[in-house]
């Protein structure tokens, strides 16, 4: 009984949502058996939103501490949030730039250092994909891309169970036609930078 | 998946489907020929997807004032021959509850399914009531699915057990349930070519309980449900896993998952039952598990239900076995589980260590990130001014009765605009109590919504019995909270049809207030004034806050798209007025404050908070 389990965060309107839909549907279409767990509600007003995915033969979509192979953070913050999550052998994909709490000033506690993120990342996890996917989003023509920049960049990672084909056609079934050629383009941006971060 | 797959998948065919939607699908395949509900987390989806497809799939829906009126609302099409569909979230029972006694008694002709939608956790709700003991106050089988496939296939089974014993079914679902996604695979729509119309057949003793025939009908409840246990006993739905155990776990809904994958993935020897019609309590199927058993635990969320069922029927028939559970604190008697959870009770009750993984932890403090009013939020504007009006009154001790929706986030600093809540429609009815209990003075919030579901009865209350305070009804224009479904106020309906827009301004002089005042609370100075005016007056006072919610995609909303709101670092002395707003797209760092562009929503309420005028309008690209 194993599975592939991916732990998506980040904060709400980021598209988190979406982005594991597609991922489920495209697990689906492979032939896997899929279970997704979602929290809505307060999702709209810039609270923590995550969802969790398992692959595989399973019934209950929530993930064990300890057991996600894949880290899917949205926003670096929510990342080093999610960590007692993650396996020691999980692979970490990351948005590096940030998105404060509303109330970040009056905090206690400041918002960490990206580097200082990044590197307790990488001390808890076999590899780590960081990029600034909200400039990837920009590049591609539109700041809502950024969700499919992550996706490019969870499908680049090795091990990651499904084929680029499969997440692109689930895309098509998922995405607004008028959006999609911009939705493409950001996942290559995000597939590429991904690409890259392994061959360096 | 396209929604409108929902109606469209012939049968076989694989969706990766939301629990909420997998319900529709059910209903669909059931030939439901009426649904209605008030949206509520975590049912809301059901009404969404509902509203989408009811036209294509030639049934009826609507959102109902209330979820009181959508139980009536199917009760009656469910009494007329239809089958019908309520679903709500599960504070929603307590308030179709009054009806809902009554229809166990009279029972239905159509099949009849009401779906409650539990929050074990209170992710987006005011408490985590279980609501398997509304089965029970009143009588009726409840179902409890497991997943999105097991849903879907309830629904079908729900409405032909509903029909046969001509009483309404209770489903169950959790939050976990409600909005998990899984592989389901449909079934025929032939029963979508059911009835669409009914037809009443008069029988005062059937529908009518007034006393001499409530008595009656109580004893014929009583009988239907002895039958309806025999079915819990023998219905492969309540299933036996047999693994050779000398432990047996009695599990039901989202626990069930937790618990099949620790057994499996540990290899336990452990039989499970999982109970999916979990009322009547199948007796004689747990005098069988328990045959060989020598120890049970119970696992389900939130309350010992099942556990004093288990322990009642041991008891009665004199069985001595250890029961593990919440009451002897293997389980937490609070919040919802989790597969962790699971494993250290199990852990407990079988005395092996089940959780020996390497758990990573983090030694960096990390700040919270509370959710806050949306950028552009109207709520935000009319607080800052309530706020302002009263310091400038000079006024202290102001009570803030408060309401359910988003404005309920004014609870926090530095709104701070909440300071009693008991349920849908109590800010109305509490500033009566706090009115007549106290002297301070009142500025209570409600949503138009809120409104329309509960706030008009305690508002006749106010004025009859001579309160005094100031109510802002919070109209955005939708039921935003729960994703922007439309309410009375406005003017479409569940169909998508145009339907008539109910005044709340009519309503709220035909209740008999004398100071009503509408303001847009985007307009902050003359709002202000207004506010002031209304706590000064001597009697029951109502404001009508009313701009429309920055979720809604307006033709306004474009027009805002073509400029955007820039800091003007010469003139910014830093006195972080703006600040106080606590708007997520402005923030401060580094000694200098910016406006975030992806995330401003060009309301200009910080352009009139701002003392130096250093926040200008500049024509701008979008997105950019």
């Amino acid at each position: 009984m194993e599975s592939y389990n991916i732990y998506i965060s980040g904060v709400g309107g980021q598209g988190i949502i979406k982005t594991s839909i597609v991922i489920g549907e495209a697990a689906m279409k492979s032939g896997l058996n899929v279970v997704m767990s979602e929290i809505h509600g307060m999702s709209q007003r810039g609270g923590v939103v995550s969802t969790e995915l398992k692959l595989g033969d399973v019934k209950s979509p929530i993930i064990e501490e300890g057991t996600a192979d894949m880290l899917l953070a949205f926003e670096p913050l929510e990342a080093l949030r999610a960590v007692p999550k993650i396996s020691e052998d999980a692979s970490i994909v990351v948005n590096t730039y940030p998105t404060y709490p509303f109330n970040i000033k009056e905090s206690s506690v400041p918002y960490p250092d990206i580097s200082v993120i990044v590197d307790e990342l990488k001390s808890k996890s076999a590899q780590v994909f960081a990029f600034d996917a909200e400039k990837f989003a920009k590049d591609a023509g539109h700041i809502l891309s950024l969700n499919m920049v992550m996706l490019g960049g969870a499908v680049a990672v090795p091990g990651f169970p499904l084929d680029k084909k499969v997440v692109l056609e689930s895309m098509k079934n998922n995405l607004p036609e008028k959006s999609l050629e911009i939705n493409m383009k950001a996942f290559e941006e995000g597939f590429r930078s991904s690409k890259k971060i392994q061959v360096d | 998946m396209n929604i409108k797959e929902v109606l469209t998948a012939e049968e076989n065919e694989k969706l990766f489907m939301l629990g909420n939607e997998a319900a529709v699908r059910g209903a669909l395949e059931a030939g439901v020929g009426l649904a209605s509900t008030y949206p509520g987390t975590p049912s809301s989806e059901i009404g969404d997807t509902l509203s989408k497809i009811a036209k294509d799939a030639g049934l009826y829906f609507e959102f109902s004032a209330n979820e009181k009126v959508a139980l009536e609302v199917a009760a009656a099409a469910a009494a007329s021959g239809l089958r019908s569909f309520t679903f709500m979230k599960h504070v929603g029972m307590n308030v179709a509850a009054d009806s809902f006694m009554s229809l166990a008694y009279t029972g239905v002709k159509g099949g009849m399914v009401i779906l409650s939608a539990d929050d074990p956790s209170i992710f987006s709700s005011q408490n985590e009531q279980d609501n398997r003991h509304y089965a029970r106050i009143a009588n009726v089988p409840m179902l409890e699915p497991s997943n999105p496939q097991e849903i879907k296939d309830l629904m079908k089974y729900g409405f032909e057990l509903s029909e046969k014993f001509e009483t309404p079914v209770l489903m169950r679902t959790t939050t976990r349930v409600s909005h998990m996604r899984g592989v389901v695979e449909v079934g025929n729509l032939d029963g979508s070519r059911g009835e669409k119309k009914g037809f009443f057949r008069r029988d005062p003793k059937r529908f009518v309980p007034v006393p001499a025939a409530a008595v009656e009908m109580h004893k014929t409840l009583v009988e239907k449900m002895e039958k309806i246990s025999e079915i819990a006993n023998k219905s492969p739905l309540n299933r036996i896993f047999d693994r050779n155990g000398k432990v047996g776990v009695v599990t039901s809904g989202s626990a069930f998952n937790y618990v099949m994958d620790a057994v499996e993935e540990n290899d336990l020897d452990v039989n499970v039952l999982k109970l999916t019609i979990s009322y009547p309590f199948p007796e004689g199927l747990v005098l069988k598990f328990v045959e060989n058993l020598e120890s049970l635990v119970v696992v389900e969320e939130v309350d010992p239900v099942m556990e004093k069922e288990v322990l009642a029927v041991l008891g009665k028939h004199g069985l001595k076995k250890q029961v593990h559970g919440k009451l002897d604190g293997t389980f937490p008697t609070i919040y919802e589980y989790s597969p962790d959870i699971i494993l250290e009770g199990l852990s407990k009750a079988l005395n092996k260590n089940l959780k020996q993984r390497k758990v990573s932890k983090t030694e960096i403090p990390i700040p919270a990130r509370p959710p806050t009013f949306c950028p552009g939020c109207p709520h935000r504007a009319t607080y800052y001014s309530v706020k302002r009006a009263i310091e400038n009154l000079g006024l202290e001790d102001i009570v803030h009765p408060s309401d359910i929706g988003c404005y309920t986030l004014g609870v926090a600093a530095p709104y701070n605009a909440a300071d009693y809540l008991l349920s849908m429609g109590s800010s109305v009815g509490t500033s009566c109590g706090f009115s007549k209990a106290t002297d301070q003075r009142i500025v209570s919030f409600i949503g138009d919504s809120t409104f329309f579901h509960a706030g008009i009865p305690p508002l006749l209350n106010a004025v009859h019995n001579k309160n005094r305070f100031v109510l802002v009804i919070l109209d955005n224009r939708t039921t935003a909270m729960t994703g922007g479904q439309p309410n009375p106020g406005i003017p479409v309906d569940g169909m998508g049809d145009k339907a008539p827009e109910i005044s709340i301004e009519d309503i709220v002089r035909g209740t008999g207030v004398k100071f009503l005042k509408i303001i847009d609370p985007l307009f902050m100075k003359k709002s202000q004034e207004t506010i002031e005016e209304a706590i000064k007056y001597d009697g029951v006072a109502v404001l009508i806050s009313r701009s429309p919610c920055m979720l809604i995609k307006s033709k306004e909303q474009k027009k805002r798209d073509v400029y955007s709101l820039k800091v003007i670092e010469e003139k910014c002395k830093n006195c972080e007025k703006c600040l106080e707003l606590a708007c997520p797209a402005i923030s401060s760092h580094n000694g200098s404050i910016s406006i975030d562009q992806m995330l401003c929503r060009k309301c200009n309420v910080c352009l009139q908070v701002c003392p130096e005028r250093a926040i200008g309008v500049k024509t701008a690209l979008r997105n950019q």
